[in-house]
């Protein structure tokens, strides 16, 4: 069944990189002149653009996965939300060096007198501590302060949305934006399922295992679980639930594609044994988990384990430390 | 070549409606459509460099500069597009009505408007968006064609209504925004030596996206109409500087766009933070 989802794992993740595309036009664009006359207005918008859509992109993984079981999406989050923290500073560089000139007293200006420019740089204030922890490294050395961290990610959203609204004359176009970061953010409530989303949400979660170990977790969200479980025994014995499971046995060959969720919630699930004796070091065992997934598939999970990373980034704030 | 005889400032004994001035059916509007911001598109790039400079010393900017960027939200809001949308406007027949209070009212047909001495002007325009040009305009002062229908005495404005045609224009047919375009001048401003109308550019006719057959232009104001001030901010863009076409970087904004000396008097008085 592993090799099944071998083609699953490899498409979105060299499919991420289309996100050079918009970049690649643009310099395309330049240099045979079919920017208009107004290049740097140019420059601003489409690497402005290509950043939004880039974190909406980014954002919506945690929902395709959650409400879809879309599980690849889960390993596009970080790239996407790397290629929009490029396009965001690509935009920076070109509103400080291209147009103001670098000019101390102009941007300031700017700074004091536009709103959109103050929510813009909020924005790249936020985001910029977040690209930098994006490591393993960072990962493991934050623990679990690291999740905490990268639930700006949310405020960074709306200030983006709310820099381009601020400065668009018709507003129509970021208000859709808008339209849809909250609906993102609102795919991430716990309430927010589809029908028969408790069955999936159980598979990824708590596949198989939950039914026999639902005494492991002393986790609130677990006592949850367990009043549904009627429910996901159902739903578990699904067959296409049974497809990541299997390889779920030999550490995390999975690792790729698994769901935010497993890393955390998965404590209880179809973890090793060893990992389930220890319930109540769950979460001090969040650093650990990307080291632990990146011995078992270093080639296959070149960044950090999804685990760690895609919970943050992407867990439903309800979900966890609450 | 601007400087404005005095004798010539109307005063405000002169009136016009403020409401019907000129009811455009179909005509004083395209000239107007958001006029200060735009030029338009052609593929005739004619004009080989030009080197002539407005009075400040700043060349022109090329007639394909002033033919592909243009702000005209009745063909659409994307600057670069509009040449394209605009190519099959139909700018003849055309005529422009003007009404309300005045002695004569009268229709001026395009040829009517063409008989009006044409003479070149080279202005600067100040887009409300930050960004400016300078264009050699060719066309005749307003004030010719608004003594011709005698306003009356108790006119004080002018209204200008613009065409509506959302079968052509299709901007129009987005009603985010109110159609026709409407816009208005006080009568003294709609007086003044420098308010132009517009029939054609670099020493052509009009091209459509730049608001053929006839465009209202105002150089000291932005393309709505409102008095170009470094120092009134805008929410959105830099009022303080602009950025030429054509230039990198960004150069300080003149008050009224460089046309103090010729149009401060008209706001004596005013406060222009609040009025502009």
């Amino acid at each position: 069944m592993a090799d099944q989802q071998q083609p699953w794992r490899a498409w979105p993740r060299l499919a991420v990189h289309l996100a050079l595309l918009p970049l690649a036009l643009l310099i395309f664009d330049a240099a045979t002149g079919r920017l208009s006359v107004n290049p740097i207005q140019d420059m601003t918008l489409r690497t402005g653009k290509a950043a939004l859509a880039l974190l909406m992109l980014s954002l919506a993984c945690t929902p395709l996965n959650r409400l879809l079981g879309w599980k690849w999406a889960v390993a596009l989050r970080k790239p996407l939300g790397l290629y929009s923290f490029l396009y965001v500073c690509l935009h920076l560089l070109v509103f400080a060096v291209a147009d103001y000139r670098l000019d101390p007293a102009l941007i300031g200006q700017a700074i004091a007198e536009k709103r959109y420019v103050l929510a813009g740089l909020a924005s790249f204030a936020l985001l910029l501590p977040l690209a930098l922890t994006s490591t393993r490294g960072a990962m493991r050395r934050l623990g679990r302060w690291w999740r905490r961290l990268h639930r700006l990610v949310y405020a960074a959203a709306a200030l983006a949305v709310l820099h381009y609204l601020w400065l668009s004359k018709v507003w129509r176009e970021p208000a859709l934006w808008g339209v849809a970061l909250v609906i993102l953010l609102l795919a991430r409530l716990p309430i927010v399922r589809p029908p028969r989303a408790h069955g999936d949400r159980h598979r990824f979660l708590l596949p198989g295992a939950q039914a026999q170990h639902p005494q492991i977790s002393p986790e609130r969200h677990l006592q949850q679980s367990k009043i549904r479980n009627p429910q996901s025994k159902m739903a578990s014995a699904a067959p296409s639930s049974g497809s990541a499971r299997p390889a779920r046995a030999q550490g995390h060959p999975d690792a790729g594609g698994e769901p935010p969720q497993q890393a955390q919630h998965g404590e209880h699930g179809p973890r090793p044994v060893d990992q389930r004796r220890r319930p109540q070091g769950a979460r001090q065992q969040q650093g650990d988990d990307p080291a632990h997934d990146e011995q078992a598939l270093p080639e296959l999970r070149p960044e950090p384990p999804g685990p760690a990373l895609s919970h943050q980034i992407a867990g439903a704030p309800g979900d966890d430390q609450e | 070549m601007r400087g404005i005889p005095s004798s010539e400032i109307t005063p405000e004994h002169v009136y016009l409606s403020r409401r019907r001035f000129m009811a455009a059916t179909g005509a004083l509007g395209a000239m107007l459509a958001l006029g200060a911001c735009g030029a338009s598109p052609d593929t005739s790039p004619t004009a080989p460099a030009d080197t002539r400079t407005d009075e400040l010393g700043d060349r022109l900017n090329s007639f394909e500069q002033i033919t592909t960027y243009n702000n005209y939200y009745e063909f659409t809001t994307d600057k670069q597009r509009v040449a394209r949308l605009a190519r099959d406007f139909r700018v003849s027949p055309w005529e422009v009505a003007v009404g309300g209070l005045a002695r004569r009212p009268r229709v001026f047909g395009l040829e009517d408007l063409l008989r009006f001495e044409q003479e070149e002007r080279i202005y600067r325009l100040r887009c409300v968006e930050g960004w400016s040009m300078v264009i050699p305009w060719l066309g005749f002062p307003l004030r010719r064609l608004l003594a011709e229908v005698e306003p009356l005495a108790a006119a004080r404005y002018v209204r200008f209504e613009t065409v509506l045609r959302p079968e052509e224009m299709p901007g129009q047919r987005d009603r985010f925004y109110p159609w026709p375009y409407v816009e208005g001048l006080r009568l003294d401003e709609a007086m003044h030596d420098l308010t132009l109308l517009a029939t054609g550019l670099y020493g052509r006719s009009l091209t459509p996206q730049n608001g053929a057959p006839l465009r209202l232009v105002g150089p000291w104001k932005y393309g709505f109409y409102a008095n170009v001030n470094p120092d009134v901010p805008h929410p959105r863009w830099s009022q303080a500087t602009e950025r030429r076409i054509g230039e990198g970087g960004r150069r300080p904004t003149l008050p009224f766009n460089g046309y103090a000396e010729e149009v401060a008097a008209l706001y004596a008085g005013l406060d222009l933070r609040v009025n502009f």
